[in-house]
């Protein structure tokens, strides 16, 4: 049964395999982060101009978070 | 009533003008793709040597990229000699590239590739041929150059005709993979980096069996068998890239 | 025969939907196999005879190296689908591959070269695979900055399609170039015409991983085109319904 440190030490290989799957793990989750965050982004844009359109003259943004500019709250798209 | 065009003169009916003096249209089986292609390289060749500064660009850049590597590297011609098929490579591919950008450029500005697109021609032998343009003017005064920067950095003489060789041979190649480069940048605007991103992976090949080709010649050995990949890669570049030239020149004039 | 089911998925609402009901299917799955493929490679598995320990760079490696080359293969098909049928869906589906193709191609790098360099001695060479793998990384980056530099939605989608289809023709030289050279690069050891060479206690974790990783590339594509076919469908009424929560 191998113990810990000898786990870690992967037969001398540590120094290759360790990093390659730190950094493999890294791709991954940082693939699942980004894809989320982007899609975060898209839906906060289209509620943010849908907003904007059924808002029309008033000021109101509907949206959390993000500024619109408040000429482009007068424009009728 | 007479006609007013009628007053022709001296004209005469023919193959050219008909009975009233007129021009006659040319049928679409007037023309053949050999011939528009012929006329479209004429054409390119000729507004090339109207420019004469820019014919020589790419010469110049070349032997200057190549002045540079004894400068950085050493002066000694054994270190030279070594490292010569890589430095011909390397220097003529990013010649070839200079000449790139505007393989298409003015012609698409002036509409000139639009009606090249609508004539009913052929577009990729048209754009064909105005990548054989391309080659003439670039890939084969390089391929004579050469032999003299080669000599420049310590090569034996006797491996001047392999140096032309696979120069002419893989530049032909290279000329082929940047105008699909160039048609796939046209709607960018400064596209030199991009343009270089895309095309010199793709040339990697061709680089790789064009030095060792040079580096065989330069031995004094045989160097058919990278010469004969090198033409092979030739071929399917003339095979395919023309349609994907097309493709996306229509794709960026649409 | 109904080709309603086709057409379907030419429609961005459907298809956003469809993406939103099915990454758990996917996401779960490839989280529960990946998982399980890291233990049983890394603790069950035993070291091999002659690489010791070190073999076991293959269960990040063969993944990543296999997934670079099928998602460049997806991403082509689909962006052909799109340029050919004009169907927007499949040109939002090849944009959302590139940056996961181009990351995973990294990953698939460095993770042969630190797997090489214990191997062979090297960390890098210019051999016929790793050249031409290299090859790929840089293909996808220029599908990415074309798309980038390309102002008109439509026309970043129909020319960098013609990009992707003209790299094409790398994936064969990347799955042949063991064969037709004196490679460094190792042979072929699972597609071969008489079975896996490799060792069962081996062979379970690995194949683990492979699907493991593939159910992610899809869960993850799924994700991503879903944001991308919002932020094309600007002004469509189905988004109405679809962001507002």
């Amino acid at each position: 049964m191998k113990t810990l440190s000898d786990f870690l030490d992967m037969g001398g290989y540590a120094g290759y395999i360790w990093p390659s799957y730190v950094l493999t793990f890294l791709v991954v989750v940082l693939n699942v982060v980004w894809a989320r965050r982007l899609l975060a982004r898209s839906r906060e844009e289209a509620r943010r101009r849908l907003a904007m359109r059924s808002g029309g003259g008033a000021a109101g943004t509907g949206g959390a978070g993000g500024t619109a500019a408040p000429t482009q709250a007068g424009e009728a798209t | 009533m007479s006609d007013p065009i009628a007053h022709t003169g001296d004209a005469v009916a023919g193959p050219d003008l008909n009975e009233r003096g007129t021009p006659r249209p040319h049928t679409k089986a007037g023309t053949s793709i050999w011939a528009a292609a012929g006329l479209t390289l004429a054409r390119d060749l000729r507004l090339a040597f109207r420019k004469r500064g820019q014919l020589v660009q790419p010469l110049v850049f070349f032997a200057i990229v190549t002045t540079l590597f004894p400068l950085a590297i050493s002066p000694e011609l054994s270190r030279l000699r070594d490292v010569a098929p890589g430095v011909l490579w390397v220097a003529a591919l990013l010649s070839s590239q200079l000449a790139l950008e505007f393989l298409f450029r003015d012609d698409a500005q002036d509409g000139t590739l639009e009606q090249a697109a609508l004539s009913g021609q052929s577009l990729s032998g048209l754009l064909f041929a105005k990548t054989g343009a391309h080659w003439l003017l670039t890939g084969l005064p390089l391929a004579l150059m050469a032999p003299l920067a080669g000599l420049s950095l310590g090569v034996p003489v006797a491996s001047v005709p392999g140096i032309v060789a696979s120069v002419a041979v893989g530049s032909v190649a290279l000329s082929l993979i940047g105008s699909m480069g160039a048609a796939i940048t046209l709607g960018v605007k400064r596209s030199g980096a991009l343009l270089s991103l895309l095309t010199l992976p793709l040339a990697m090949p061709v680089l790789i069996f064009g030095a060792r080709a040079t580096e065989l010649a330069i031995k004094g050995e045989s160097y058919g068998p990278p010469l004969e990949l090198l033409g092979a890669l030739a071929v399917l570049g003339i095979t395919l890239a023309p349609l994907a030239t097309a493709a996306a020149v229509r794709v960026n004039l649409e | 025969m109904s080709w309603t089911w086709f057409h379907r998925l030419g429609s961005p609402p459907y298809i956003y939907n469809l993406a939103a009901r099915l990454t758990p299917w996917f996401a779960w799955p490839a989280a529960l196999l990946m998982l399980g493929g890291l233990y049983d490679g890394l603790v069950l598995s035993p070291p091999d005879y002659q690489q010791g320990d070190g073999f076991r760079m293959m269960y990040v490696h063969v993944p990543t190296a296999y997934l670079s080359v099928m998602i460049y293969t997806t991403m082509a098909i689909c962006a052909a689908v799109g340029l050919i049928w004009r169907i927007k869906v499949a040109h939002a589906v090849a944009a959302s591959c590139a940056p996961i193709g181009a990351s995973i191609t990294l990953c698939a790098l460095v993770t042969g070269s630190l797997w090489g360099a214990p191997m062979w001695g090297t960390y890098w060479e210019w051999d016929p695979r790793l050249t031409s793998e290299l090859i790929l990384l840089f293909l996808y980056l220029g599908y990415m900055g074309l798309r980038s530099a390309t102002e008109d939605v439509q026309r970043a989608d129909r020319i960098s399609a013609v990009l992707a289809i003209v790299g094409v023709v790398n994936v064969p030289i990347i799955h042949f170039s063991v064969v037709w050279w004196n490679s460094l690069h190792q042979g072929s050891t699972l597609l071969r015409a008489d079975g896996p060479a490799i060792a069962t206690s081996m062979l379970i974790p690995l194949l683990m991983m492979l699907l493991g990783f593939t159910l992610f590339f899809v869960a993850v594509l799924l994700v991503r085109l879903r944001g991308e076919i919002l932020s094309r469908e600007r002004s469509a009424s189905w988004i109405r319904e679809a962001v507002t929560p």
